[in-house]
């Protein structure tokens, strides 16, 4: 198993904007719509280089919903760039109807996630948007960790007939994934191999729980961290995998408790492998404005949360 | 015999077959449904250029409609079942189990000639600007129809694209309001004044026709000349009068037979003033 390191540090936007340039070049048929935040989803690039496949649809973004589903018919694979909040309950209807209901190749690429967003506050800060898209029938729901799984997410789900919420963030925050890695949609990457406990996590809270990882080592705890990149279609095999074997679980997230990850873990656990469990998760409460890492301690999501909720776990068992 | 008497035909068989679906199914929306026959048999036998028996989801080198105001369903999958879309007989399975004829349309079931999913109201004409811009993407210069409903125009979305295809010029899209100045809770004067259509769309960047919706003829004319204003840089919208209920007198006039099935006695008195003009399915 492989020693993760911090290769450099990094946005999780900025592997988009990459990644959607990559596509430009590779794929006439990939095409860009935003509303009003192309700098802030790191989609200039692409506008650049592709003026006539990018669409600026200014602050309107259930048009923008409404369009790329329109573009999908004449054979075009749209990705949409806002922000996260805006990508799901400002539009939740339009991706409904229009994207999902439709079955509609739509990328529905979201930034600025959770409440690392920072000091913009809870308006801004979406902790739902998980739940409310993974409950779309069809719709694929990933939530990357760094910049170069939110790459290589990026040119996956190009590949991908369907819907697709692609969730990602604002801040610069550890790249430790290997440029080299595949991705594979619904296929969760196995990063720490433990037998005391499973840690599942997603998103910014991948990188918090490889640290705890290391701390509950040296405090004899073996944890065993999963990156759940895909909530749903949910890898219920890696699961059931590691759970067989450790017999209880944390699942962490930059969302809320309700509809998140801990969700559809204890979902696939409840119906045939049921443990303890204990989540690391906003508890049924808006965010609030602040520096992201001071917000993730004060919202308890930190590597000291998932380390105490991992003992929690493991005296229940 | 003239193109438009051939057509009025047609037109009667449609409202034939949205009282008997409407009744059958014992729900649905035969009112919008009965003041857009006339346009809906212009469109599908006459205007559009499209391939019925082959139906394509991109719809490539052919035009699109779309139906944004998806209850009128009854004569869309009339007029779709009719210009060959798919089985006459199916229109009997109108909103029952397992049908592909949903209340409101889908693509989930792969009804032919059904793009997109629509119901909830306000959507269709972002739809349209999408599909539009793939045509202009591909070089396809065939056109993409949308029908709204007056009501709808109550919706936000309605506007956001109205901005977007005023200010991006897609002017390879011809959109028409049905305006039958009735919704659900009564009038649209009363329950939601549009104002001046014309200067609203006008003042969007649209060039606005007008035509009356129950006159073979002028639908005829009026999107002909829709259609030879394409292309010049201007979204278009027709703004087109009709009457709820048209051709069955007792739902003409009112905004009661929005959503409501007739019985027995209803459907009898007015199939009685509806010729059947094809076989019913």
């Amino acid at each position: 198993m492989k020693n993760f390191e911090i290769i450099n540090i990094k946005d999780t936007r900025s592997g988009f904007g990459e990644a959607l340039l990559e596509l430009g070049k590779t794929d006439p048929k990939v095409v860009a719509l935003c509303a009003d935040l192309t700098g802030s989803l790191k989609m200039d690039a692409f506008a650049d280089a592709f003026p006539d496949r990018f669409f600026q649809v200014g602050i309107a973004e259930a048009n923008m919903m409404g369009m790329a589903a329109g573009l999908t018919i004449g054979g075009y694979i749209p990705f949409t760039g806002t922000f996260a909040n805006f990508s799901t309950s400002r539009v939740y209807d339009q991706v409904r109807q229009s994207i999902a209901y439709s079955k509609k190749n739509v990328k529905i690429c979201a930034s600025h996630a959770g409440l690392t967003l920072g000091e913009d506050g809870a308006t801004h800060q979406t902790l739902e948007d998980m739940g409310m898209m993974k409950m779309l029938p069809g719709m694929t729901v990933i939530n990357t960790c760094d910049f170069n799984q939110t790459r290589q997410a990026t040119l996956a789900i190009a590949k991908h007939q369907g819907p697709v919420y692609l969730r990602f963030g604002r801040p610069k925050v550890p790249n430790f994934i290997p440029e080299d890695f595949e991705f594979t949609i619904g296929k969760a990457l196995h990063l720490v191999e433990g037998t005391d406990v499973s840690i599942f996590a997603i998103g910014h809270l991948v990188w918090h729980a490889l640290e705890a990882a290391k701390e509950l080592k040296k405090q004899g705890i073996s944890a065993e961290v999963i990156n759940i990149h895909t909530i749903k279609p949910i890898d219920e095999k890696a699961i059931l995998e590691s759970v067989e074997k450790t017999g209880c679980v944390v699942t962490a997230e930059e969302h809320q408790i309700h509809g998140g990850l801990g969700d559809s873990v204890a979902q696939v656990l409840a119906r045939s492998l049921p443990v303890p469990i204990d989540y690391v998760a906003v508890m049924d409460r808006f965010g609030e404005s602040g520096k992201p890492e001071e917000l993730l301690e004060a919202y308890g999501l930190d590597a000291a949360h998932i380390i105490a909720a991992a003992k929690k776990a493991v005296n229940r068992k | 015999m003239p193109k438009a008497d051939e057509l009025k035909k047609i037109a009667s068989q449609i409202r034939r077959d949205i009282v008997r679906m409407v009744h059958d199914a014992a729900s649905g929306h035969p009112g919008g449904s009965l003041g857009c026959a006339d346009l809906f048999t212009a469109l599908f036998f006459e205007i559009l250029d499209h391939d019925p028996t082959n139906f394509d989801m991109n719809g490539i080198d052919q035009d699109i409609f779309f139906l944004s105001n998806g209850h009128i369903s009854p004569v869309f999958y009339s007029s779709l079942a009719r210009s060959g879309y798919f089985p006459v007989s199916e229109l009997g399975t109108f909103r029952k189990i397992d049908s592909r004829l949903q209340g409101h349309p889908t693509t989930m079931e792969g009804l032919p000639g059904v793009r997109v999913a629509s119901g909830s109201l306000g959507q269709g004409m972002s739809v349209s600007i999408g599909a539009a811009t793939a045509k202009k993407l591909n070089k396809d210069d065939k056109l993409i129809f949308c029908l709204m409903g007056d009501g709808e125009l109550n919706e936000g979305q309605v506007w956001e694209a109205a901005i977007y295809a005023g200010a991006k010029k897609v002017d390879n899209l011809i959109a028409i309001v049905d305006h039958n100045q009735k919704q659900i809770d009564g009038p649209t004067d009363e329950v939601m004044p549009l104002g001046n259509l014309r200067t609203k769309f006008e003042a969007f960047g649209f060039k606005v026709l007008e035509m009356d919706g129950n006159d073979m003829d002028d639908i005829l004319k009026t999107v002909t000349r829709a259609k030879s204003e394409t292309g010049k840089e201007q979204p278009i919208i027709i703004i087109m009068k009709t009457e709820m209920g048209m051709g069955v007198d007792f739902m003409m006039g009112t905004h009661k037979w929005h959503g409501v099935a007739p019985n027995d006695e209803q459907t009898e008195k007015a199939l009685a003033q509806l010729e059947e003009t094809l076989r019913d399915y």
